[in-house]
């Protein structure tokens, strides 16, 4: 059985065609080239296909596509306004938390999940926030401090805007 | 210990990596990445046994499957013979390789490939795969070094002769090699010893963990060449392997090399391209094959498990004077596991007169292991320096101190043969006792546990080309893959060379044809090897750049000098001119400014790490948390602080994980039993504490800016510190790894049953 | 003379000696008259070693000269991660 979707993702209205049993993260990269969203492990361990779904922060590999009918999606794609970067992004950035960069992606979605509900985490708000993303490269160091700085440029902007 | 003041103005900065903005939006493309017109999907279909004979295999049905394009099996690739096994200069036996990717006779674990599929769709070539029967033989198998090694061991390889004089006698076995070092004579050396310990230990296998699955897409073409995008540590390896393995010349392939999500030693192989290139060949269209999470734990190579035995004997006086080493590594299907480096590494920080180091690489039905960050030394290590920790309590010694009196200096000759020569083991030693850290309150259950480590820098082949752009930019073509951040190191070193800024330098990591040779990024070497051969370019480039500005001066050019990034004239009487300045009149003054550097690598550094740990550890659970941790490394240089530090920090995450949860975990089938990420349970954020790093940075003589290769040394020490510290909070001596909260429990439990401090392992 | 050093096995198909003096401009000439010495030896040099000199470990040193000084070990050639 086949499906027709129709929704938001990154702010586009995109409609496409699905097999009943095709997941969201399938549909992203194999329908939609939008293969900023990383498949680890397609079992919901490692958080690499991290996409916020209506603002929730959901794998994409455990959601099927015919779900998001309707819904507003949001992947890494469209995390950087047309020229410029989400401070989260620039936090990363500035902050060397990436090295291989294949869980960047979905890291960036979470903290942003985090980001958008709470703009003054502590460190072990940021860890618990973080938990479902696995990064085998860094020890998570300089992405919870990234994270952390990220939280207080935001905060900084809120005041001045 | 960073020198706060270098004659640098690029190299030690922390810029903004080339190649971060495509990361943090998603545009960078990794293996799977890669969407061709027309392309296939293929899937391998893997052994259900762990060892067995293949009778036959009849495909005749797969085909039949509406969708299924191509299906190979054993009969499409070619036989290596044994001759042609050991070819080349790889360490590699190719008649292995062929047959660890697609099984001939016998399968040799559960998950060895038997055939392959592609299909329109994924559900297609599942179907297909269901479609192909397979008769096999069963046979008992073995899983770990003890069974392998049984007299009436069944035996995996019927050709398999041990090296050593009896073994003719004896005919095959398990064992593929044995290794044996030694100096003096440790036996004597024990005996005249105040105090002797000898500590049993076993290792289970981890896997590397790298997030992104194996993954390649082919498209071959009608003339018999082909070219593969796949993610790797080394394209120009996949090709070498994948062109033996099918006996083509190594120029029908283009290896295209994607970006590489996570290597650590595991993408220095292949497993899945001569399978994509030859059902590409027999489909006619692209094929694109990708690894399961589970695949890539049961058939992707995993860390060695290993059974190890160390003794050491030391005076009074805290001196080392005899040490002894027994290891078997579990090398999985086929021999080849990193028992050697093991053997060398093993005693490598300290210097010991008397030596006996035995090593044995042991075959058994589980999948053939491969590297993982400092192969083999962490295992070593997790032994030496928790024997160590006992010397040193027998001895009434601190720890640090009894490492820094048998530390190994310049002018001594390692434990592996050669005489060092300046190397900065004592610095981390010193980094770490006089750390805030070292002289920290502990509570109840809290402990403290320090260790060391070593590991070899690679040197090898590397080449890089530099262009000079009209605008007076750079771009950098090389062909190491960039797993942790090496593009940034280079436009360092570039900048610093050529005098402009490193936003005005592109560094592209480029395919087979594209740049010369290089060896896989691998062995801590990319910075150091690659980096050389960019600065040996750009030098080049320089000397250009003064030319053209002498023929734009009309003066010879031995009158003009670069300084600070721009030609000068000797007599100071003509503006400087800019590299941007001489590009742009470039045509006019000779031509396109670019160089290439080839070459070998010599002066290659070795690198040592310290490190202190913090546990508590729960009395009611045995679950292990740890508080603090932190690292000193010597670096020689830090080219980009950041990346070094990440690179420290990485290490030690992984190592944490190792010494705490990750094993392998077989039932009785030989079937992994815990191959997802839910129950392989690698650190989370919520582990670990932050990771402080100090960079010791003693200079290696032998590179332009004095690198040594940071990316592995970081996990040697990180199980055995771990260990330490349990034993500082529980009076608990580990000897098993991962130390999980289920042994370290069953250890506490243990001991209050009879009352004392039982060493349990 | 190049001095070469012999641990373990090495030593073993060596007679025992722990230090050969060997007059050899390169590593491969060098390996030539250690089999010509030691028949024992022949084509255990040849595969998956890797040759020290003077302290810097190498894979690929069969044609690097030798100088009269140099110290040489042969080590079991190991890869990095």
């Amino acid at each position: 059985m086949r499906s027709h979707v129709t929704c938001t993702i990154n702010g586009d209205e995109v409609e496409f065609l699905v097999d009943d049993r095709q997941t969201l993260l399938d549909a992203l990269r194999d329908e939609l080239q939008l293969t900023g969203t990383k498949e680890g492990c397609a079992t919901g361990d490692c958080g690499a296909c991290s996409v916020l779904i209506d603002g929730r922060l959901n794998c994409s590999c455990l959601v099927f596509a015919r779900e998001v009918e309707g819904a507003d999606v949001l992947t890494v794609e469209g995390l950087a306004d047309a020229d410029h970067l989400h401070p989260i992004q620039h936090a990363f950035l500035e902050g060397a938390a990436l090295q291989c960069g294949i869980c960047t992606p979905g890291l960036l979605v979470a903290a942003k999940a985090l980001l958008d509900r709470n703009l003054k985490p502590t460190e072990e708000e940021v860890r618990y926030a973080i938990a479902g993303n696995l990064c085998r490269c860094t020890g998570y160091d300089k992405v919870v401090r990234s994270i952390l700085d990220a939280a207080a440029e935001m905060r900084d902007s809120a005041v001045v805007s | 210990m960073t020198a706060d003041v270098t004659p640098y103005k690029w190299v030690g900065t922390r810029s903004i990596r080339p190649d971060g903005l495509e990361k943090v939006t998603g545009r960078a493309r990794f293996g799977a990445d890669y969407h061709l017109p027309g392309m296939l999907v293929g899937v391998v279909l893997r052994s259900p046994h762990a060892h067995a004979t293949i009778r036959s295999i009849d495909t005749s049905a797969a085909l039949e499957v509406p969708g299924v394009k191509a299906v190979i099996t054993r009969d499409d690739f070619p036989e290596i013979t044994s001759e042609e096994a050991m070819s080349g200069e790889s360490v590699v036996d190719y008649r292995d390789l062929s047959r660890n990717i697609m099984a001939r006779d016998k399968v040799l674990y559960i998950g060895h490939p038997v055939a392959a599929i592609a299909a329109t769709t994924r559900r297609a070539a599942e179907e297909g795969a269901r479609a192909i029967a397979v008769d096999y033989e069963v046979h008992p198998h073995v899983l770990t070094v003890d069974e392998a090694m049984a007299p009436d061991a069944p035996i995996l390889h019927h050709d398999l002769i041990t090296n050593d004089p009896e073994a003719e006698t004896r005919g095959p076995s398990n064992v593929g090699k044995r290794h044996f070092f030694d100096r003096g004579n440790v036996r004597a050396a024990f005996d005249e010893s105040d105090v002797v310990i000898e500590r049993e230990f076993k290792i289970r296998p981890v896997h590397q963990g790298y997030i992104e699955p194996h993954a390649v897409v082919a498209d071959t073409d009608e003339d018999g060449r082909s070219v593969v995008w796949c993610s790797s540590q080394g394209h120009f390896l996949v090709r070498t392997l994948t062109a033996t393995v099918l006996k083509w010349e190594p120029s029908r392939l283009k290896v295209v090399p994607a970006e590489i999500g996570g290597g650590f030693g595991g993408k220095t192989t292949i497993y899945l391209e001569p399978l994509a290139i030859i059902l590409s060949a027999r489909a006619g269209r692209p094929v694109k094959l990708v690894m399961s999470r589970q695949e890539v734990f049961q058939a992707s190579g995993p860390n060695p498990g290993a059974r190890v035995r160390v003794t050491i004997g030391a005076n009074s006086d805290g001196t080392i004077i005899g040490a002894e080493a027994w290891m078997a590594f579990e090398a999985g299907a086929f021999p080849g596991s990193a028992v050697g480096a093991a053997c060398q590494t093993v005693f490598a920080p300290y210097d010991i007169p008397n030596v006996g180091i035995e090593g044995l690489d042991v075959v058994l039905n589980t999948p053939k292991a491969a590297a993982y960050r400092a192969p083999g030394a962490p295992i070593a290590a997790f032994a030496v320096e928790t024997v160590l920790d006992e010397v040193a309590e027998a001895l009434s010694l601190d720890p640090i101190e009894l490492r820094y009196r048998n530390a190994a200096e310049e002018g001594v000759a390692s434990t592996y043969g050669p005489t060092f020569k300046r190397i900065g083991f004592k610095e981390t030693l010193e980094a770490i006792r006089s750390h805030a850290h070292h002289a920290a309150p502990l509570k109840a259950n809290q402990g403290r546990g320090v260790a060391s480590g070593f590991w070899f820098n690679a040197g090898l082949d590397s080449t890089a080309t530099v262009n000079i752009h009209e605008d007076g930019t750079a771009s950098l073509l090389i062909g190491s893959p960039d797993i942790g951040g090496s593009r940034a190191s280079m436009a360092l070193m570039a900048a610093e060379e050529l005098g402009i800024d490193q936003e005005r330098i592109r560094p592209s990591i480029v395919d087979t044809d594209s740049v010369g040779f290089n060896d896989v990024t691998g062995g801590s070497r990319t910075t150091f090897a690659t980096g050389m051969a960019v600065v040996e370019a750009c030098r080049d480039v320089v000397a250009t750049a003064r030319q053209r500005a002498a023929t734009l001066w009309a003066v010879d050019v031995e009158e003009v000098e670069w300084q600070g990034g721009r030609a000068q004239h000797l007599s100071g009487s003509k503006p400087p001119l800019t590299l941007t300045e001489i590009a742009r009149s470039a045509a006019k003054t000779g031509g396109p400014i670019a160089a290439t550097a080839a070459l070998t690598a010599r002066g290659v550094g070795v690198a040592f790490s310290t490190q202190i740990c913090d546990v508590e550890v729960d009395p009611e659970t045995g679950h292990v948390k740890i508080l603090r941790y932190t690292i000193a490394q010597d670096a020689g240089r830090a080219i980009h602080p950041s990346y070094v530090e990440g690179q420290m920090q990485g290490g030690v995450a992984q190592g944490i994980g190792w010494a705490l949860n990750e094993e392998y975990v077989y039932d009785e089938t030989g079937r992994m039993e815990n191959s997802s990420f839910l129950d392989y349970r690698m650190p989370v954020a919520s582990d670990l504490p932050m990771i402080d790093t100090v960079i010791v940075e003693v200079p290696n003589p032998g590179h332009p800016y004095g690198v040594r290769g940071v990316g592995e040394v970081g996990i040697v020490p990180t199980t055995a510190a771990i260990a330490n510290a349990i034993y500082d909070a529980t009076g608990i001596r580990m000897r098993e790894l991962p130390m999980s909260a289920v042994r370290v429990h069953s250890a506490i439990e243990r001991r209050s049953d009879d009352g004392t401090r039982t060493p349990v392992g | 003379m190049a001095r070469v050093h012999l641990s373990g096995e090495l030593r073993q198909l060596a007679e025992g000696a722990t230090v050969i003096e060997v007059d050899a401009t390169s590593v491969v000439q060098l390996i030539d008259r250690l089999e010509d010495r030691f028949p024992d030896m022949k084509g255990r040099l040849r595969e998956g070693i890797a040759v020290a000199i003077d302290g810097e470990v190498m894979a690929n040193a069969d044609y690097l000269p030798l100088g009269p000084e140099s110290e040489v070990h042969f080590l079991p050639a190991i890869s990095g991660g």
